[in-house]
């Protein structure tokens, strides 16, 4: 079994997000970067998938030199070897758009991605990989089984959940609950420094979107403390003043 | 040129989410001095269908094929965007619920649409099409420019007010199938826990922490919030405890909600809590340590023992339902 799992690098989630530039730019400065955490998932339910050498584990990122720190990461967490798809991860469209190049010259059994990216959030690559390869594509899934050439996979529903089932390929989105993350240890490590890392240049694509600016939440007001004895005083405020009940 | 919206129904059963989406969306068509057409999927009573009028839709096209019963979001996206192209419409505008978040990026790639997902405001149409949405998992806004013809645009839920001045809505039938690749996909099996208010859609959510110790405590927990009609929810901690389902975890790594009111009851505050509950509207804190960083970000708090503050919440709760 073929699996790929696409990857991204992101902001650490405890970092502080500052922008530049009258808040056009994105501030990378000291800011630590982690492999996103739901594509650490995904790739311990791949490296799952394909133990005891059931197969093999392709990650890909698209992303400049400087994400390789995270792709090693991926490595030696247990991935087979790796492709960079050298260029500016412009969005969600581009990225899908390049994968879906690369994959429909290196066809995969299974591809699967974080549910999204802690960064921009949008949950978009999934779905349209999906479309782009006419696969079906499920983009936040909780569990994810395979029974030979057919997958089932457990999504969050609003107030449930659905349980469906597809042959072979598909492309999922992984979230909780679907594997562990894996930490990486010493052999695994050392290995990462030597396996194939591939970096192929990107294909053309028109981009349909574009970060203009960003904007940082208006701070709260002070917090206004109740006495813990005057619950009465806390529904009054939450019904009077902040209108909420 | 229209804008269209696909409203979407649970079990039949439109919801607050879809009513927002089609308001926003009449909004839009407002901003653009155009129709406002909405498309439903599935098995929707008539009655419902003409009332997407009261919202703004002028024109409801109704696609009941029991292909098309269940969503697929393979066949829901062909539908929706060949519906948009037969209409000339160049907007298409859906909420970002689960199944919306499946939808729009397909929509989008079948449109050659920007995607403007989990957008938090209507879009500013001078010159450029922007759109803000929520970014860095709640610690920012990032607008978005969408530079192509088409534009997609996902809702997030509870972002935009449901506004009702319009009348009934006239219904066609509307014949689709969806490609036959589409149905690659099965449901197996749907479960639904509906006597909960769910707790993406709910106005108020009360949520509990490793601070309540155990799950034996939840009693009063349930007893608030089912006074408030709030739905439950919990911190990472407490699920991965088995204290409750996985399915109330909220934050970075679980559901992201923004509610009227958020009620922790409890809980710190970490950053990657706050992540999936900083959007909401007004903050209440309960907590036995006045350094517990979710005063920080709170509206409302309470210093005390929730072990003593909750069943007191509770009784004046109780007090002002019976006197209001
Ligand atoms: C990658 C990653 C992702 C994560 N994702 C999430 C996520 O999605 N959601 C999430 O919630 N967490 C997440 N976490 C965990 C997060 O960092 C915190 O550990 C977690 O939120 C703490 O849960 P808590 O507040 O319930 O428990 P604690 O931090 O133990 O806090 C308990 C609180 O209860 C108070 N307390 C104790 N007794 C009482 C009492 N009798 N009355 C009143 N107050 C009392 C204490 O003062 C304390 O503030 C994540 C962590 C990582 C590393
Ligand atoms: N630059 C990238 N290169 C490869 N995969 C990516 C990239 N950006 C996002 N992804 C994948 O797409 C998922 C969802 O991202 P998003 O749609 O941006 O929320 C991530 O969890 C990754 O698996």
């Amino acid at each position: 079994m073929k699996i790929l799992v696409c990857i991204s690098n992101v902001p650490d989630t405890t970092t502080k997000i500052t922008f530049t530039d009258n808040n056009t730019q994105f501030n990378n400065n000291g800011v630590q970067f982690i492999l996103n955490p739901y594509d650490e998932i995904a790739l311990a339910r791949a490296i799952e998938l394909t133990d005891g050498g059931n197969g093999t584990v392709t990650v890909i990122n698209v992303g400049e030199a400087s994400t390789e720190p995270t792709i090693r990461k991926a490595l030696a967490i247990g991935a087979t070897d790796a492709v960079r798809v050298n260029a500016k991860a412009h969005d969600a469209w581009y990225v899908a758009a390049q994968v879906a190049a690369y994959v429909k010259a290196n066809p995969f059994d299974l591809i699967l991605t974080g549910r999204e990216s802690i960064d921009y959030n949008g949950s978009k690559v999934a779905s349209m990989l999906g479309e782009l390869l006419d696969l079906p594509s499920v983009s936040i899934i909780k569990k994810l089984d395979i029974d030979g050439d057919n997958v089932t996979v457990e999504r969050e529903i609003e107030g449930g959940k659905e349980v469906l089932t597809t042959p072979l390929p598909i492309v999922a989105g992984a979230a909780e609950g679907v594997a562990e993350p894996k930490i990486p240890n010493m052999r695994g490590i050392m290995s990462a420094r030597t396996k194939p890392l591939t970096v192929i240049e990107p294909v053309g694509v028109k981009t349909l979107s574009e970060i203009i600016s960003y904007e940082t939440p208006a701070p709260r007001g002070q917090v206004k403390l109740v006495a813990a004895d005057d619950t009465a005083k806390l529904v009054d405020l939450l019904h009077d003043e902040a209108r909420v009940i | 040129m229209p804008v269209l919206v696909y409203t979407e129904n649970a079990d039949g059963k439109f919801k607050k989410s879809t009513f927002e989406a089609v308001s926003y969306a009449r909004a839009i068509a407002d901003q653009n001095n155009t129709n406002l057409v909405a498309i439903s999927i599935g098995d929707v009573s008539s009655d419902q269908l003409i009332a997407l009028g009261k919202y703004g839709a002028e024109k409801v096209l109704n696609v009941s094929n029991a292909k098309l019963k269940n969503f697929i979001n393979q066949a829901y996206a062909s539908v929706i965007a060949d519906a948009a192209k037969k209409e000339g419409a160049d907007i298409v505008v859906l909420s970002n619920s689960f199944s919306g978040r499946g939808l729009a990026p397909r929509i989008g790639v079948k449109l050659q649409a920007g995607v403007a997902d989990g957008a938090v405001a209507l879009p500013e149409q001078t010159g450029k099409f922007t759109v803000k949405k929520t970014a860095f998992s709640g610690k920012a806004f990032a607008v978005v420019e969408l530079t192509s013809i088409n534009k997609v645009i996902s809702l997030t839920p509870n972002s935009y007010k449901v506004v009702e001045n319009g009348g009934a809505a006239t219904v066609e039938d509307y014949a689709a199938e969806g490609n036959a690749s589409d149905f690659k996909a099965m449901i197996k099996e749907i479960v639904r826990s509906t006597d909960k208010v769910s707790l993406p859609d709910a106005d108020i959510v009360v949520s509990a922490g490793r601070g309540l110790k155990g799950p034996e405590n939840w009693g009063m927990v349930e007893e608030l919030a089912g006074l408030l009609g709030a739905a439950l929810a919990c911190s990472k901690p407490v699920s991965d405890a088995g204290w409750r389902p996985h399915s109330e975890h909220v934050g970075q790594t679980g559901i992201a909600v923004s509610p009227n009111l958020y009620i922790a009851i409890g809980i710190s505050g970490a950053i990657q809590h706050l992540a999936g509950v900083s959007s909401s509207k007004v903050i209440v804190v309960i907590n036995k340590d006045p350094e517990a960083p979710f005063f920080k970000v709170a509206d409302y708090g309470i210093v005390g023992d929730a072990f003593e503050v909750v069943p007191k919440l509770i009784a004046a709760v109780k007090e002002y339902k019976a006197s209001a």
